[in-house]
C-alpha cells in the first residue's frame, strides 16, 4: 500500500467511524440515562433510511424530507416512551430485550405494509453530488464528507448540550439517581422522554444522512444494530466519549482489515479473517477493561 | 318444546339424506375414472414473504402461465397445487419441506430461490425420492455431488454465468488482468470460480481476489484498493440490495467509467430503479436478458403481462420452463407418474423451447443453455450477443454427478 492509499483509506475509516458513533450515541445514551437496552435500535436506523426516501419522492427536495423526518422521528420517540418503553424502566435486563426484540418485528412488518419490500435508492442532493478527484482514478463523493463534516457537528452539539446546559445537567443528575433529582421538583419522567425522543432521532436521522450513499432495503438494520452493541460494549456502556473513541478504534480495525494482508507461519489472518476482527479488539478490550473503555466499573 | 324437537328432527334428518345423496352422485360419476384422473399434487415451496417475495411470485405465475398454455393439465390429469412459504429461511427448510412431501404427500416439489434452503430441501427428496424441480437456487453441488435422478434444475447454476462472462473477457485483446470482488459465500465463491475458470483458460490474469462477508455491504475500502491497483476490469458479484449499493458506489468512486464493471446477471437484475443510473453501461451474463428477438419470447412476454399485470424476469421464466419440463415428463407416461423411470428420462431427454431460446438438460439435470452478453441501458438488461452457446456446467460439478439409480 503506497502512502496516498493509505491517506484515502484512513479517511475511509473515519468517515465510516463517524456515521457508526452517530448512530452507536443514541443507543449508549438511552442505556447511560435511562438503563434500557434498546434492541430496536437498528429499526430507528431502518426506518429513518425509508423516511428519507418516501419524503424525498413526496417533497421533492431531500433536505425538507431530512428536517420533517427528522421532527416525525422525534415525536415516534415521544409516543414509543409513552407506550411502551416507560414501562420497562427498573425492569429486569430480560423484558427490555424481549420487548425491544418485538418491535424491530413490528417495524419491520409496519415498514413490508408502509413500503414495500423492495430495495430503493435516494439521490444524493444537488449541491453535494460532484465528487473530488484524489487519485488519477480514484475519485471520492463530496457527500461522504459532508456526512463526517455533520456527523462531527452533532457530536459537538451533543457534548455541549451534555455537559454544558442545564437540561444536561439535568439528564447527568437524573442517571446518577433518579429518586433525589424527582424530590427536587424535576419532571424525570419527561426528562426520559426526551432522552429516548433524542436517540430514536439520532439513529434515525443517522439513517436518513446514510440513504443516498446506502441504498434503502429491508432489514438494513440489522447488521448496523451489531456494530453498534460492539461500540458501545467497547466504548463502556453509556458514555459518549467512549462511543466516540470506540467508533474510530472499529473503523480503522474494520478498514485495515479488509485491505492489509497478514500472513504468519503460512497462515493467512488478512484479510481472510477480517470479518471476525472487530469482534477479536472488542474480546482484547474487555479482557483488559471489563467494563469497557469508557465505563463506570460495577455497573 | 315439542314442536321445536320435531323441526329439528326434520332438519337434520333431510341434511343427512341430502349429504348421502349428494356423495353416492359423486361417487357414481366418478367411480370409473378415478385412478386416471386424481389431480397430480404440486407443492411450492417458495418465498412469500421477506426479500425474494417478488420472486417466488414470479415463479408461480410463470408455471401458472406454462400450465394453462398446456391445457391446465400435465399428461392429461389436471394439477392441484399446494402453497408454502419457505420465508427463505433454511433454519425452517426442513420442516416446510417435510410437511410437503410427508403431509400432504405431493407428487412433485417446486422450489426454491435461497441456496441455503434448497440444500436442506434436496436432502429430504433425495431421500423420499420425491420428484423435484428447482427453478432458482443455483448452488453447484446440486447438479454435482448432491444429483440425484429425481432432481432436476430448470434455471441454472451459479458457476455458468460466471463461465461465461470469463469467455468473454479472456476474448477482449484489452483486458488483461481482473480484479473479483464477491461475498464470501457459496453463491459468490462459485460465480468467481466461474469467471476464473472462463478467463484464465483464455489467457487471462486474476489479478487480485476481494472478498466481504456475506452480506455486509462496507465496499469504501475495497473500492479503494481497486483504484489503487488499476485493472482492466472488475468482476462483481452481489445481489439485491447489496448489488444497488455497489453499483451507487462504485459510481461514487469515479470507477465507473475507468474500470470497467462485469458480474453474473444477479448483479444487475431487479434493482436498476434503485440505482437511478449508476449501473448504466455495466456488462453482465445471463440466460436471459431484455430485447430478445424470438417469436416464443415475444408471445411469454406479452401473455405473461396480460394475464398477471406485470412484467416477466428470469424467475417467471425459470417457472414458466418448469411446467413444460414437467409437462414433457408426464406426457411420455400418460399421467401416471408411478412410472418413474420412463418419466425421469423423458425430462432427461425433453428439449425445452424456452423465452431464453432453447435448452436441454445435461447430465447432471442442469440446463445447458446459451448465455447472453447483456449491457445496461437505461432501465433495461439489453442482450447485445451471445456471450457462450448451449454452455454446460462446471466439468468438476458434472464429473461429480453419480447417478445413483
Amino acid at each position: 500500500m503506497d502512502f496516498p492509499t493509505f491517506l484515502i483509506q484512513l479517511l475511509n475509516s473515519v468517515q465510516y467511524a463517524l456515521l457508526l458513533f452517530l448512530i452507536a450515541s443514541g443507543l449508549t445514551l438511552v442505556f447511560g440515562i435511562m438503563g434500557i437496552i434498546n434492541v430496536a435500535h437498528g429499526s430507528f436506523y431502518m426506518i429513518g433510511a425509508y423516511l428519507a426516501w418516501s419524503l424525498t419522492a413526496l417533497t421533492g427536495h431531500f433536505w425538507t424530507a431530512l428536517l420533517i423526518g427528522t421532527v416525525l422521528s422525534v415525536l415516534l420517540g415521544f409516543a414509543l416512551e409513552w407506550l411502551v418503553i416507560r414501562y420497562l424502566y427498573g425492569r429486569d435486563l430480560l423484558y427490555q430485550v424481549l420487548l425491544t426484540y418485538g418491535l424491530i418485528l413490528v417495524f419491520e412488518e409496519v415498514r413490508s405494509l408502509l413500503w414495500g419490500d423492495d430495495v430503493r435508492g435516494v439521490d444524493i442532493p444537488g449541491a453535494l453530488a460532484s465528487s473530488l478527484r484524489l487519485t488519477d482514478n480514484l475519485s471520492y463523493p463530496v457527500y461522504r464528507l459532508a456526512i463526517s463534516v455533520l456527523c462531527l457537528a452533532l457530536a459537538a452539539a451533543m457534548y455541549w448540550l451534555i455537559q454544558k446546559t442545564r437540561v444536561g445537567m439535568m439528564i447527568r443528575a437524573g442517571s446518577a439517581n433518579r429518586q433525589m433529582v424527582q424530590s427536587l421538583g424535576i419532571n424525570v419522567a419527561l426528562l426520559y422522554r426526551c432522552v429516548f425522543a433524542l436517540g430514536v432521532a439520532l439513529a434515525a436521522l443517522a439513517g436518513m444522512i446514510a440513504a443516498p450513499v446506502s441504498s434503502v432495503f429491508p432489514g438494513m438494520g440489522n447488521h448496523v444494530l451489531i456494530v453498534c452493541f460492539v461500540v458501545v460494549v467497547i466504548g463502556g456502556m453509556g458514555s459518549i466519549k467512549g462511543a466516540l473513541i470506540a467508533s474510530l478504534l472499529i473503523g480503522l480495525v474494520d478498514t485495515f482489515g479488509k485491505v492489509l494482508h497478514l500472513e504468519i507461519a503460512g497462515i493467512h489472518l488478512l484479510p481472510e479473517l477480517s470479518s471476525m476482527s472487530i469482534y477479536l479488539l472488542m474480546a482484547v478490550i474487555l479482557l483488559w477493561r471489563p467494563e469497557g473503555l469508557f465505563g463506570a466499573p460495577g455497573r | 318444546m315439542l314442536r321445536f324437537n320435531q323441526v329439528f328432527r326434520y332438519l337434520t334428518l333431510t341434511a343427512c339424506l341430502r349429504s348421502l345423496l349428494a356423495l353416492t352422485l359423486t361417487f357414481l360419476v366418478s367411480a370409473p375414472t378415478l385412478a386416471q384422473q386424481a389431480k397430480i399434487k404440486v407443492g411450492m415451496m417458495l418465498p412469500y414473504t421477506g426479500t425474494f417475495a417478488p420472486l417466488g411470485v414470479a415463479i408461480e405465475n410463470g408455471f401458472r402461465l406454462g400450465l394453462e398454455e398446456q391445457g391446465g393439465r400435465l399428461g392429461g390429469r389436471e394439477v392441484e397445487i399446494v402453497k408454502v412459504d419457505d420465508e427463505s429461511d433454511p433454519a425452517k427448510a426442513t420442516d416446510n419441506i417435510n410437511r410437503l412431501v410427508t403431509r400432504d404427500k405431493v407428487d412433485v416439489v417446486l422450489g426454491t430461490v435461497h441456496s441455503g434452503v434448497a440444500a436442506a430441501m434436496v436432502r429430504v427428496t433425495r431421500e423420499s425420492g420425491t420428484l423435484q424441480i428447482i427453478p432458482n437456487a443455483g448452488l453447484a453441488p446440486v447438479s454435482g455431488p448432491l444429483c440425484a435422478p429425481n432432481i432436476f434444475r430448470s434455471s441454472f447454476s451459479n458457476w455458468q454465468s460466471g463461465y461465461a462472462m470469463g469467455v468473454e473477457m479472456a476474448a477482449r485483446n484489452k483486458v488483461k488482468k481482473v480484479i473479483t470482488i464477491a461475498w464470501q459465500y457459496a453463491a459468490g465463491e462459485e460465480s468467481v470460480k466461474g469467471f476464473k475458470d472462463g478467463y484464465t483458460k483464455g489467457g487471462g490474469q486474476i489479478a487480485k481476489e476481494l472478498w466481504l462477508p456475506f452480506p455486509t455491504v462496507d465496499f469504501q475500502a475495497l473500492l479503494t484498493e481497486i483504484a489503487a491497483a488499476k485493472p482492466d476490469a472488475t468482476y462483481a458479484f452481489f445481489a439485491g440490495a447489496g448489488a444497488a449499493k455497489f453499483l451507487k458506489d462504485y459510481d461514487q468512486a469515479g470507477l465507473r467509467k475507468t474500470i470497467p464493471l462485469i458480474g453474473p446477471g444477479f448483479l444487475t437484475d431487479g434493482i436498476l430503479e434503485a440505482t437511478g443510473g449508476a449501473a448504466e453501461g455495466v456488462e453482465t451474463t445471463l440466460h436471459y436478458g431484455d430485447g430478445i428477438e424470438t417469436p416464443k419470447n415475444k408471445a411469454f412476454r406479452l401473455a405473461y403481462a396480460k394475464t398477471f399485470k406485470l412484467q416477466p424476469d428470469t424467475y417467471a421464466v425459470a417457472g414458466y420452463d418448469s411446467a413444460y419440463l414437467l409437462g414433457a415428463g408426464m406426457k411420455a407416461v400418460a399421467g401416471d407418474i408411478s412410472k418413474r423411470k420412463e418419466l425421469i428420462a423423458a425430462m432427461e431427454h425433453a428439449s425445452i423451447d424456452s423465452p431464453r431460446g432453447k435448452w436441454t438438460m445435461s447430465r447432471a439435470h442442469n440446463p445447458i443453455q446459451d448465455h447472453y452478453l447483456r449491457k445496461v441501458i437505461g432501465m433495461e438488461n439489453r442482450v447485445t450477443s451471445v456471450a457462450v452457446r448451449q454452455l454446460d456446467d462446471d466439468p468438476a460439478m458434472i464429473a461429480a454427478c453419480k447417478m445413483g439409480r
